[in-house]
């Protein structure tokens, strides 16, 4: 009997973990394939100075929490290898949670602990007025480096006349859409307003329907997380309703906020996919990348995945400003990442080479191209012969849309609280809720942390 | 245990030396785990309690303040907290009730003799082996509308007109957290069940038998009062997970605020806003419902306990 008994549960061991590993296998191979294939062949360009950079900090570690989207976890691993080999500096490469404000809070509680764990790490645009008092100062290091990068970012990193970050590349909001549907639909240009996407995404999703049942017309990030932010207040502000705060006062409770809200909500499961309020940017991305989906909303990111082999999509789509509301123009979310320097790092002189590296003219460039991130450098994203081709969604007519900010000046260190009442009064919406009904008690929130 | 008590109705035998000595050596042996449990359990609790009556907070320049009870006159009138409340205790009614009594059926038949009983048994622990999240990650892809295995089933077996997003849409989004619950938990549930069936005399049954007891009354009479205190312990255990049930929601919802159970809400404010003092309000007020329906169980083991 007892024998038997150890034998069940023996049995019963092998079956629970073979099923795990299976399971566990087939999950993390899934979401990987794509994002590898566009930058795992290429090579970084060399370090500068590297043989005095060697002698000075050769054989020292650092800690550096980069990218986990897209390609960009690989071109961090590139990045860190061809520095460790050119300068003797071991990095060892952290990436971070893929929902950016899951990965603030680990900055947060990184910061609060006085922890010298990690050396570099990177910033959203959005973060640099809270973790300003816990970052070096680059300016007496970097400061000529600097100077080729472009100055509204530097602005926005500089607090208190100390630069605490640089700017490593930047991000805004466009419209992915697909050429050859278009022209099947008789359209002959992207819509430039929200109705018009509308109107071609309901006829075009009513005519692939019938050879693709998963077909939707247009795509974005609805689930509630810090993506929704982003592409609320693009809704919003490209239709005249402000900025969720402007000029120190919560305006989001207002009549053309409350139209182009409702309007999105009507369009929940009618154009979109009725989980569209699940999805965040790698669900997006996959939906438009399988030619599943006419219309995206996404980050210049999604534009190699969109063109790599296996793409469903490559060399059928294009890029547009996103639409407008009536009496507005169109507008891009500005994002962007940065990187610093923490205070409690032991190695703050690698730190600050590595640092120094990342964001210089070459390695920006070499981003670009294997990656599709926009350089924060003008001088490469103004070079037309290199835009033409390798950053296509950087010619002006996209990349000189009006930006617009999320209200992270103003908020300083309660962004993150702020931020998310945003996206969870917008999650209500688009789950149903009337956009009258929520807007009040947004405002009334957004206005306890802004006192 | 003074010789003061004077009226002590039953009179106390005096220890012996020799029972003293024991004592004292249970103690020092007791002692190492004493000191765990102090270290493990009790300091993060106190840690909490305290931190709640102050207004701690990640990234926070100025030094941190003793506030009283203002987290907690903001926690009555906070009306997310609130909802987190309700969901959870919506999702732990449903889904140990529906776990129980699956979980009960499921036991009696695997306590029955057959062939392959031995198989059976370790087959239906398999949901129960797999990470919550890996299996909750599994079922949201089974469950979406545009690629979903469910909704394709549906749609070819002529069950569903078109894709359900089960869910992103609130009319079904509490329904299929519970389904994955439920489909997860039932074999712990089964399993502890069974351990229970396992210690019941058979001789028992045969007596029964022998006296013309059908199936029935022998389940009445001589299996559900033997199996009472197994059932205690595994709804006492199962109650006391799902009050706390954080990962299904998580990897589901997210920040949605409609699905947030309270374990979301307690940890987006600490780790995400960074409001480390409410939070612990939060915390606090959760060890203080679930303190509730321990006292509720305990207090129905007692009174069963009595008959």
């Amino acid at each position: 009997m007892k024998s038997n008994k150890h034998r069940l549960l023996a049995i019963a061991t092998v079956l629970a973990a073979a099923t795990a590993l299976v399971v566990g296998l087939s999950i993390a191979s899934a979401g990987t394939t794509h994002a590898v294939a566009a930058a795992a062949t290429a090579k970084a360009p060399p370090v500068p100075n590297a043989k005095a950079i060697k002698k000075k900090y050769g054989g020292q570690t650092i800690t550096f929490i980069g990218d986990s989207v897209g390609g960009s976890h690989t071109r961090d691993l590139n990045i860190a290898k061809r520095f460790t080999h050119d300068t003797g500096i071991k990095v060892k490469v952290v990436p971070h949670p893929t929902q950016s404000d899951a990965s603030y809070s680990q900055l947060a509680r990184i910061f609060s602990s006085h922890s010298s764990s990690m050396d570099v790490a990177m910033y959203d645009v959005v973060w640099v007025g809270a973790f300003a008092p816990w970052l070096v100062n680059l300016k007496p290091a970097l400061a000529a480096d600097a100077k080729i990068q472009a100055p509204g970012i530097i602005k926005n990193d500089t607090v208190h006349g100390k630069l605490v970050a640089m700017p490593w590349f930047g991000d805004f909001g466009m419209l992915y859409y697909r050429k050859d549907l278009l022209k099947k639909y008789g359209y002959s240009g992207p819509p430039t307003t929200w109705s018009q996407l509308f109107t071609m995404a309901k006829k075009i999703q009513a005519g692939e329907r019938a050879s693709n049942p998963s077909f939707s017309g247009f795509v974005f990030q609805g689930n509630a997380y810090e993506g929704l932010t982003c592409d609320a207040l693009e809704w919003i502000a490209s239709s005249g309703g402000g900025h969720f705060i402007d000029n120190g006062k919560v305006t989001i409770d207002n009549a053309k906020a409350i139209n182009i809200l409702n309007q999105i909500r009507s369009q929940i499961g009618v154009t979109t996919p009725r989980g569209v309020t699940s999805y965040q940017e790698g669900e997006a991305q996959t939906a438009f990348t399988d030619g599943d989906a006419a219309f995206e909303r996404n980050w210049p990111y999604a534009y190699s995945l969109n063109q790599a082999a296996g793409s469903k999509v490559a060399g059928k789509f294009g890029v547009a400003p996103l639409p407008h509301g009536p009496g507005g123009h169109s507008v891009a979310t500005v994002g962007g990442w940065q990187l610093g320097v923490s205070k409690y790092s032991k190695h703050k002189g690698a730190a600050m080479e590595f640092v120094r590296y990342a964001t210089s003219k070459p390695v920006e460039r070499f981003d670009t191209i294997t990656n599709s991130n926009v350089p924060s450098i003008p001088s490469l994203a103004k070079d037309k012969k290199f835009v033409k081709k390798y950053a296509p969604y950087l010619s002006p007519a996209t990349a000189n849309v009006p930006r617009a900010a999320r209200p992270s000046s103003i908020l300083g260190k309660n962004y993150n609280e702020g931020s998310q009442f945003i996206y969870q009064a917008m999650s209500r919406i688009l789950n149903g809720t009337p956009a009258q009904n929520v807007l009040p008690g947004l405002k009334a929130q957004l206005q306890t942390v802004l006192k | 245990m003074s010789s003061v008590v004077a009226p002590a109705p039953p009179r106390r035998r005096r220890r012996t030396k020799l029972q003293r000595r024991q004592t004292r050596i249970a103690w020092l042996l007791l002692l190492p785990s004493l000191a765990v449990v102090a270290l493990v359990a009790l300091y993060p609790l106190g840690k909490t309690i305290y931190t709640s009556f102050t207004n701690q907070e990640f990234l926070a320049l100025e030094p941190t303040k003793w506030v009283g009870l203002a987290n907690y006159r903001a926690l009555i009138h906070d009306s997310f907290f609130r909802s987190a409340v309700w969901t959870t205790v919506k999702f732990t009614l449903i889904t140990v009730s529906i776990e129980f009594a699956l979980g009960l059926a499921i036991a009696l038949v695997v306590n029955s003799k057959f062939r392959g009983r031995g198989l059976m048994r370790a087959v239906m622990l398999v949901p129960w082996a797999i990470p919550t999240v890996v299996a909750a990650q599994m079922w949201k892809w089974m469950l979406d509308d545009t690629f979903g295995v469910i909704n394709d089933l549906g749609m070819r077996l002529h069950l569903l007109s078109h894709p359900h997003a089960w869910i992103s849409d609130p009319s079904t989004s509490l329904a299929s957290v519970c389904a994955v619950d439920i489909w997860k938990t039932t074999p712990f549930v089964a399993l502890l069940l069974l351990a229970g069936l396992q210690v019941i005399p058979q001789d028992l049954y045969e007596a029964a038998e022998v006296d013309g007891a059908n199936a029935l009354q022998q389940f009445w009479r001589i299996t559900f009062p033997l199996l009472k205190p197994a059932i205690l312990v595994t709804l006492i255990f199962r109650t006391l997970d799902a009050l706390r049930v954080f990962d299904v929601f998580y990897v589901f919802f997210g920040n949605r605020p409609d699905t947030q159970t309270m374990a979301i809400y307690a940890q987006s404010t600490i780790v995400q806003i960074g409001h480390v003092g409410y939070g612990s309000a939060i915390s606090v007020a959760i060890f203080v419902i679930i303190a509730i329906f321990v006292v509720i169980y305990v207090t129905l083991n007692r009174v069963a306990g009595e008959e």
